[in-house]
């Protein structure tokens, strides 16, 4: 199993040989680049297929800091393994969708890396420091992704993506270390430290606290705010990963470390507050709004790009809903949401961002209706289409199993809530097919618009679609249609590790 | 053992114990007689880098010395002790003096190049007596030693009235906190009849705190706050950091941050055990600590919104270390020196680190003429490795892991809830962890010109910088880098030296 841990050094490695590359070959950058993901995915799959379902396997464990009880631990079970696929299928598509890139390729693609590996990082450990060490490594890469390749208001939005994940990261570390020294500071082994019973009290605070810490980075409303901004002046590739696999981390961090830890920071409180009676209560509450509010403000957005912003909220709402349900469905519908929207995600901005904005340097909707490029760019339309189609949750696509699975989770929890989040849905197919059908479709015939480039004429010129972006949308629809299709290839190794040792403790409250 | 039951010792047992220092002194004339001497009519540059070899060699000597005959003794009930932390500490503050004297040979603030290294030797002296010191008075000396050397040294660019400006602050501060803290260690003599540490500990400790104890103690802690730079005692820093010459605020910010931290531990943990009080949420006792509290909270608030608005990096930095000042405190408030490996630690890579920034700010001074955050745009293009390690030193200061700032922090924070106080004093640690997160955005602002910007196209092309800076700096990186990752190494010394100390 030590195979996976390569995941995370070949990506590291790939980062540091980029950066001895001379500044000026793009073509060789691309090239490291691509080999690296493609050897990080490899890795990934290797383990994946060798993992056992429903065992935790070490893949390396050694003394790292002895004195303080800090172990090098990077161990898997089924979730991370889903998440660590992930991780490999959107570092290649991020690096197809980023070929374009010619100024300073080297850097970006170091960067890029660098922000991959420590995402292998984070799904990896099973060391709780380990865990926030690669966690906090993952925030400086996107920072500078976003504030030298960016492009609306990139200063301000990497400005607020770092300020944010960073808030809320010091927000866990406190609980991390408050738990840690109750624990006795002897170890920060997560299976260790998740058998430690925490008192009542500490659990009924350091649970909201570590979980809205790592739910700021999956989007929690209304913390939300850095997601569209961040995400719209991100350059393609970032904003691939940024909404595919780094709100992920946080939404595994809500799992890994704040519901293993404190379980009992979900039991109610035992008094009503505007009906209101556990912070599970609260916390499924935000998640919900996030869905609705998410999907009503994406409804009425003008620039493409703030759509599938937007868009993303509403999606990791669902995430948090199902984590919150406490029943096996609703979780297995939650970290199986995690994968489909990575990948659906990845598509939904590899199409705003490389296939429309860098050939029309638009992303109003306005304008681009005026464009039909619908006929321009069939590729492009189809992949959209066939992207809207999993994004609303279609049968046949993976985004169906995983709504699915969340929804018959929340009905069985809260059903208030679960109707709503059906109304959620529906805002989901009309914003979505609001966005396709003016990007794509428009009909309306000569209209007055200026040609963004200029050339005076009511035609711009388009690059049909290279290559390398026609692989990287196959590979990423391709992972959306088999998990749709055939969904047990990642619910088989999910169910299984939610009856692990790890979930004794809420399963000890009678949850599950 | 004489007549009044003193233990004596031959002078040369003396020197033998003070070898480091005496290698030092000697160093120090060496160094002057050659640059008056032998090489006044040679340009600038080779006196430097003379100097710089000869001094180098002195530091070298004393390290060897030390590790090569590790020794224990006590002189004179407690003037002189020679431990192995003490011998720890002045390791780090060795090699300290000869990276910034390794940094210093491209300056040419100065046309008086033995002076200079003199008077940075004659500091790394009084340092070195500074934390080999149980008895008040001989602290007193050394921190006299060593401030006296450091004011000048502040002044030495007579050129700049910035300089001039920042060492009559220096100065001046400087000798009203030495008032506060001779006044402060005079009254504990009264209280006491010694001036040893631990026999002042046992004579003031009771059950309640007499009132001049408190004044006493009030009056040491702010003597001792000036020193380090703690808010409300801070004032002098931001003018010396950035007036200094680059490599004397190099040493200020690393080497006598170390000697100061040291110090202040040992006198808090030694010479007023017993005094501690507590400063938990819910159980407020006087003492020590929750005054320690309250500067490291003033600190931590101060530096960190203040840096947020400079444009002058060297201003920043000062800032900065004054927030990280504050973080310092917390591993000082850990009772019976639980904190002293965690402080240790912290201190040690923290000056590490501002040394590498300073360096860096000290190559763009030289490129750019100045310190403007402007002044940094495009450094990625021209120097990248000074922009790598810049990221390196500033990141850590910012608590980024894996680098030694990160591991730092949290080790500070877990030692300081795992000691005596216990969780009483979460309210100071998610302070601190809430603060250290506002700071990202002012290092993020450095980073931001150096990689993100590009320099304006009207600005003239630079000479790159010299090797031995660009190597310096890098295997200081190198070294934050690598202690950040493997922390283990440096803990696991420490954490022996205490325990052969103890025996």
């Amino acid at each position: 199993m030590s195979i996976l841990a390569w995941t995370i050094y070949v990506s590291f490695a790939g980062a540091a040989v980029l950066l001895f590359l001379p500044r000026t070959n793009a073509q060789l950058a691309r090239a490291v680049g691509l080999f690296t993901a493609l050897a990080g995915f490899v890795c990934a799959l290797a383990g994946a297929v060798r993992f056992e379902p429903g065992t935790i396997q070490t893949v390396t464990r050694a003394a790292w800091i002895p004195s303080l009880g800090i172990e090098y631990y990077l161990a898997v079970d089924g979730i991370s393994v889903t998440l660590v696929l992930l991780t490999g299928l959107a570092a290649i598509a991020g690096v197809l969708f980023s070929w374009n890139i010619e100024e300073r390729a080297n850097e970006f693609f170091a960067f890029y890396l660098a922000l991959i590996g420590g995402v292998y990082g984070v799904f990896l450990s099973f060391d709780v420091f380990l865990l926030f060490v690669f966690y906090e490594i993952a925030i400086i890469p996107k920072y500078f992704i976003i504030a030298i390749w960016g492009s609306t208001r990139r200063d301000y939005g990497a400005m607020k993506l770092a300020l944010y994940s960073f808030a809320g990261s010091a927000m866990v570390l406190i609980g991390l270390i408050a738990a840690y020294v109750l624990a006795g500071g002897r170890t920060m082994n997560l299976v260790e430290l998740s058998k430690v019973s925490f008192p009542h009290g500490f659990q009924m605070w350091a649970f909201p606290l570590v979980f809205v810490g790592f739910a700021i980075l999956a989007g929690l409303w209304p913390f939300h705010t850095w997601a569209p901004t961040g995400h719209v002046a991100a350059p393609t590739a970032a904003s691939m990963l940024l909404a595919g696999v780094v709100m992920k981390l946080g939404a595994y961090g809500c799992l890994r470390v704040a519901m293993t830890l404190f379980p009992q920071g979900l039991d109610p409180w035992g008094w009503h507050m505007l009906g209101l009676g556990s912070w599970r209560d609260v916390l499924s509450l935000l998640a919900v709004i996030g869905i609705v509010y998410g999907a009503m403000v994406a409804l009425v957005q003008r620039d493409f790009k703030f759509v599938i912003g937007y868009s993303s909220v509403s999606h990791m709402g669902f995430v948090l809903l199902g984590l919150l349900t406490l029943n096996r469905i609703g979780m297995s519908g939650a970290v199986l949401q995690m994968f489909s929207h990575g990948v659906i995600a990845g598509l939904l901005f590899a199409v705003v961002g490389r296939m429309v904005y860098d050939r029309t340097h638009t992303r109003e909707l306005a304008d681009l209706e005026a464009m039909h490029l619908g006929r321009v760019i069939p590729f492009a339309a189809v992949t959209f289409t066939i992207a809207s189609i999993a994004s609303m949750g279609l049968p046949g696509f993976s985004g169906f199993v995983a709504e699915l699975q969340v929804l018959i989770g929340a009905w069985e929890a809260f059903p208030t809530f679960a109707v709503v989040t059906g109304f959620g849905i529906l805002v989901g197919v009309a914003y979505t097919l609001r966005a396709l059908q003016k990007a794509f479709f428009g009909e309306h015939e000569a209209v007055a618009v200026a040609a963004p480039a200029g050339n005076g004429g009511s035609h711009v010129e388009i690059k049909p679609i290279s290559t390398p972006e026609r692989i990287g949308a196959v590979l990423l629809m391709g992972a959306s249609l088999v998990i749709g299709l055939y969904p047990r290839l990642l619910l088989d190794l999910i169910g299984p590790s939610l009856g692990s040792v790890l979930f004794d403790g809420l399963r000890r409250g009678g949850k599950f | 053992m004489d007549a009044n039951g003193r233990e004596s010792m031959s002078y040369l047992e003396v020197l033998k114990l003070a070898a480091p220092e005496t290698i030092l002194v000697i160093t120090v004339l060496v160094v002057l007689a050659a640059d008056l001497v032998a090489l006044a009519d040679l340009e600038l540059r080779f006196r430097m880098i003379i100097g710089a070899m000869i001094s180098c060699i002195g530091c070298v000597l004393a390290i060897g010395w030390m590790l090569a005959l590790p020794q224990q003794a006590q002189l004179l009930g407690g003037i002189f002790v020679v431990d192995p932390l003490n011998q720890l500490v002045k390791i780090a503050l060795l090699v300290l003096t000869i990276l910034t004297v390794l940094l210093s040979i491209d300056s040419h603030f100065s046309a008086h190049a033995g002076e200079y290294f003199a008077l940075v030797l004659l500091a790394t002296v009084g340092m070195l007596f500074l934390v080999s010191s149980t008895d008040v008075l001989m602290i007193f000396v050394s921190l006299e030693l060593t401030s006296l050397s450091l004011y000048v040294l502040t002044a030495f660019n007579k050129q700049d009235v910035q300089s001039a400006e920042a060492a009559l602050k220096y100065f001046l501060f400087g000798g009203m906190a030495a008032a506060f803290t001779l006044f402060g260690l005079s009254l504990l003599y009264g209280l006491s009849g010694s001036t040893n540490l631990e026999r002042i500990a046992a004579a003031i400790s009771g059950p309640s705190l007499d009132p001049l104890l408190i004044l006493a103690l009030v009056m040491t802690v702010v003597g001792f706050a000036f020193k380090v730079a703690a808010a409300p005692f801070h004032l002098w820093a931001p003018d010396v950091y950035q007036g200094a010459p680059p490599p004397s605020a190099a040493l200020i910010a690393s080497g006598s941050k170390v000697a100061g931290f040291f110090v202040l531990a040992r006198v808090m943990a030694l010479g007023f055990r017993g005094a501690e009080g507590s400063g938990a949420w819910h159980n407020y006792l006087p003492g020590w600590v929750p005054l320690l509290a309250i500067l490291a909270g003033v600190s931590m608030v101060l530096g960190n919104f203040a840096a947020i608005v400079q444009t002058s990096v060297r201003r920043l930095l000062a800032y900065s270390a004054i927030a990280h000042g504050g973080y310092m405190l917390l591993a000082v408030m850990a009772s019976d020196g639980m904190g002293i490996p965690s402080l240790l630690y912290y201190v040690i890579t923290y000056g590490l680190t501002t040394l590498g920034a300073f360096g860096v700010v000290a190559v763009v001074q030289q490129q750019t003429g100045g310190d403007r955050l402007t002044d940094f745009a495009g450094l990625s293009r021209r120097s990248p490795v000074l922009a790598a390690c810049m990221m390196v030193f500033l990141l850590s200061l910012a608590g980024i892991p894996p680098l030694a700032g990160f591991f730092g922090k949290f080790y500070i924070f877990s030692e300081l809830l795992r000691s005596g106080a216990g969780m009483g004093l979460l309210w100071l640690v998610i302070l601190a962890i809430g603060l250290s997160a506002v700071s990202l955005y002012y290092y993020l602002q450095v980073l931001k010109q150096v990689f993100v910007v590009s320099a304006p196209p009207d600005a003239k092309p630079q000479p790159s910088a010299a090797v031995t800076q660009q190597v310096v700096l890098a295997m200081v990186a190198l070294a934050v880098v690598a202690l950040g990752c493997l922390p283990e190494w440096l803990i696991e010394r420490v954490n022996d030296a205490i325990k052969l100390a103890k025996l």
